[in-house]
């Protein structure tokens, strides 16, 4: 890697004296818009990181309100890492405030999912029960009206031990993540439907939590253990040549850059061998189709769906090849969301100070779902998805979705 | 990997402009860039030709005259016709008024009085030629814009003019910049907060400026309804970044270039070219890799020194940024750089990338650096946009005509048919 850019990660600080106070990442910040909480991305970042020496603390708190949707970063004119320096400004800033226990449980996934899967039934009705969510909302400061997945009751795991993946000349490794592996074990299954019957082997590790939630509520120690761990699971098929390709696309941003960038871990050799292998799903699938190795005869889907781009989709830098897929399809009527961010940012939008604010932000989103008559919202992410369900009321499934179907494959 | 008909590498004006052009006119299209581009920081006004040295009037007349004196001006390669084409196209995709026959005179935030010849519709009743008597409105929480001395500056230039400073901060916003106040516009009911507050305060006002705040959503119906309810002529005065009416022509240029089928990634930092004469892939950073994008075409559109598409190392060499083309223009070490005076010749101003009357980069000696490389808007060399106020007709000229000659080429010529 080297490092003579300023988006390399060893300059990613110093990146601040390219700032020129243009404004355009203020522009784009969908919590600063919504809400006088947040002062926005060019004051708390910028221009308050010139104030955050090492043995001071941070000057404000309300950098607590950055989502870490990393807009800002997407958006500047001149390669700061504008959301990068916020995230690791808030870790610090957290370790002097403390970090409630609602944040160290909803940074753990892989917690919540060991624990409420043997007892699905009654983990859902608990989830959806009001006074249990009133008083989790006063014990803990999850907002009671947050949106919460369903456990499936049966993991995707277990599925993947009974499964096996025909032979084929090319093998990916598939790196499902948390939220297929307990809430939507569907479409972990459908993606490894659509890889097969496009002529690749999958293979499913084992794998843990890629360390996201803990990075964004400022764990950093803990998320470094996760990302390790990981690594670990993975890097074997990296070393074996096998592309590790992810339906999550926070989880693989995480794997591919931030692990590196935010939480430091440039000196992890398991994680650097790994991370340039990891590709999001529609970014491999249209790679394949650029190839000519995407099997492209489609079955309509007579559908008008809303196409909304989370924010760490668009952290890849890979524009939105979802929209390239879904062009493919006969008859499937696609409306680019005019949105940058739904607003939930992860577990942003579920603590009670916050839920609004998240609503607030998804509602230009939620209002072209209600006007364009959409029967399905296509989303790239799962919390994403969660939310927009949770708002408008409209389905919300992955584009892998859309693609399985036109494949005649569900 | 992937080819695509064209690459364009920036999105500022020049850039959008190249981009909608070749994606409308049936190419596949990617567009390069490392952020939102300057057209965000802009006045959104297209400045053709507003000094020459003397201020002028009517720049179609002075175009040919300007062309003969400054042999390597961005605007000698492209020709006036390709200006004149390029403004037409221009306005049909936009909500502007104004030509290159006469150009209009616009106050500036602080009152100066500024040629300009393609304004936004929300600006054109702006129009100072033949004086005028008007109420200036600002507010007290938007430090952008002070009616007083706006008012005061035009009155010394013989305008008629009054100041008036209303309260009035939107709600929900930690810093009421121009961009809070024009989404609190978009609502009614702001709107409806605003009109009451001027009640009987407008006089003998035949018109009102505003700062350039009338919407961000909902910009038509804002300057509607204020035109209707305060029953005299309204216009926007541009203010500094965040400038809304730049964004809101980002905005619509960029909502084209999606429609025209157009794939934009960001974030994405082109660090080198592959290939010969030709360009045949480029080297791309996304995040921590490297990847190679193919394209038939590419069209530099980067921006010069503030928009770093151009750069200065501390021993004053000068290098382009994405494809490592020769700068030409920067002057040696040793040699002067800048003068004291700020409205003066700095020789550094005219520093760029030179090219033929193709667009084509050429390097020192006159040559051809890449047959099928085509560079528009401030990256050019030899000119000086900010005593000539020409930078916005530069890039939409230049990107505009970029276009047309990839489109003109016979290769994409005949896929395209």
């Amino acid at each position: 890697m080297d490092h003579d850019d300023v988006l390399g990660p060893l300059l990613m600080r110093e990146s601040l004296d390219h700032c020129v106070k243009c404004t355009i990442c203020e522009t784009y910040c969908p919590v600063s818009n919504v809400t006088p909480l947040f002062p926005g991305p060019k004051y708390v970042g910028p221009q308050a990181e010139r104030f955050r020496t090492a043995d001071e603390p941070s000057p404000d708190a309300s950098l607590d309100y950055c989502s870490s949707c990393g807009i800002c970063t997407q958006v500047c004119p001149h390669g700061v890492h504008i959301a990068e320096i916020n995230t690791q400004a808030r870790a610090k800033l957290r370790q002097r405030t403390g970090f409630p226990l609602r944040d160290r449980i909803i940074a753990r996934p892989t917690l919540a999912g060991r624990l409420g899967t043997p007892v699905a039934p009654l983990a859902n009705w608990a989830l959806a029960n009001r006074p249990l969510r009133l008083l989790a909302e006063k014990l803990l400061g999850l907002h009671h009206r947050a949106p919460m997945p369903k456990f499936a009751g049966s993991t995707f795991q277990r599925w993947a031990r009974k499964h096996a993946s025909p032979a084929a000349a090319r093998r990916v490794a598939f790196f499902h993540g948390c939220g297929a592996n307990y809430y939507e074990p569907s479409l972990a299954k459908m993606t490894v439907a659509l890889l097969e019957h496009n002529g690749v082997g999958v293979e499913i590790p084992k794998q843990g939590c890629c360390g996201l939630p803990l990075q964004s509520n400022g764990l950093f120690d803990d998320a470094r253990k996760y990302v390790h761990k990981l690594a670990e699971a993975l890097v074997p098929y990296a070393r074996a040549g096998m592309d590790i390709v992810g339906t999550s696309t926070s989880c693989t941003l995480m794997l591919k850059r931030e692990a590196l960038e935010i939480l430091g871990m440039e000196d992890d050799e398991l994680l650097r061998t790994v991370s340039p292998r990891v590709y999001d799903i529609s970014e491999y699938l249209l790679a394949m189709h650029d190839r000519g190795e995407l099997d492209t005869d489609f079955r309509p889907v007579p559908e008008t769906v809303t196409y909304h781009a989370p924010c760490q989709q668009q952290g890849h830098g890979i524009g939105k090849p979802a929209l390239e897929l879904m062009a493919l399809v006969p008859e499937l009527e696609v409306v680019e969301s005019v949105a940058s961010c739904c607003g939930v940012a992860g577990t942003y939008g579920l603590k009670r100070e916050k839920y609004q604010i998240a609503m607030d932000v998804g509602v230009s989103l939620f209002e072209q779902v209600a006007d364009t008559r959409s029967d399905e919202v296509v989303c790239d992410s799962e919390t994403c998805r969660w939310q927009i369900e949770h708002a408008t009321g409209v389905k919300s499934v992955h584009p892998v979705e859309i693609l399985h179907r036109a494949s005649g494959l569900g | 990997m992937r080819r695509y008909d064209a690459i364009v590498i920036g999105l500022g004006l020049a850039g959008l402009t190249a981009a909608l052009r070749l994606a409308e006119g049936g190419a596949r299209v990617l567009v390069l860039a490392k952020g939102v581009g300057a057209t965000h920081l802009s006045s959104s006004t297209i400045d053709v030709l507003g000094y020459a040295p003397a201020a002028v009037e009517r720049p179609r007349e002075a175009l040919p005259g300007f062309i003969a004196e400054h042999p390597d001006h961005p605007y000698a390669r492209v020709g006036v016709d390709a200006i004149a084409e390029a403004i037409e196209w221009f306005k049909g995709r936009v909500d502007y008024s104004g030509s290159l026959e006469a150009n209009l005179l616009l106050a500036t935030a602080v009152g100066a009085l500024r040629p300009s010849a393609v304004v936004p519709r929300s600006m054109a009743h702006g129009d100072l030629r033949g004086g005028g008597k008007l109420a200036a409105v600002g507010f007290a929480t938007l430090k952008d814009f002070y009616p007083a001395l706006f008012a005061d500056s035009l009155r010394r230039a013989g305008v008629e003019a009054r100041a008036i400073t209303l309260e009035l901060p939107p709600e929900r916003r930690a810093d009421a910049n121009a961009l809070a106040f024009a989404r609190a516009l978009d609502g009614a009911a702001y709107r409806d907060r605003l009109v009451e507050a001027l009640a009987g305060q407008l006089g003998d006002a035949e018109r009102v400026a505003f700062p350039a705040v009338l919407g961000y959503n909902a910009a038509p119906e804002v300057l509607e309804a204020l035109e209707a309810r305060l029953g005299r002529p309204v216009f926007e005065v541009p203010t500094l970044p965040p400038s809304v009416p730049g964004i809101r022509l980002h905005r619509t240029l960029l909502t084209a270039l999606r429609r025209a089928g157009a794939a934009v990634r960001l974030n994405n930092v082109v660090v080198g070219a592959e290939g010969g004469e030709r360009v045949e892939s480029l080297r791309v950073r996304v995040g921590l890799r490297e990847e190679r994008v193919a394209a038939s075409w590419v069209v530099l559109a980067t921006g010069g020194f503030a928009s770093g598409g151009l750069e200065l190392d501390s021993r004053w060499q000068a290098r382009e940024t994405a494809l490592g083309l020769p700068v030409s223009g920067a002057p040696a070490p040793g040699e002067p750089r800048f003068e004291p005076d700020y409205f003066a010749h700095h020789p550094f101003n005219a520093a760029g990338i030179a090219v033929d009357g193709e667009l084509r980069p050429l390097d020192g000696s006159g040559r051809r650096v890449y047959e099928n490389v085509l560079v528009a808007g401030a990256t050019l060399a030899g000119s000086e946009p900010w005593k000539e106020k020409s930078g916005d007709g530069i890039s939409l000229a230049t990107g505009y005509a970029a276009a047309g000659l990839v489109l003109g080429a016979p290769a994409v010529a005949e896929a395209r048919s």
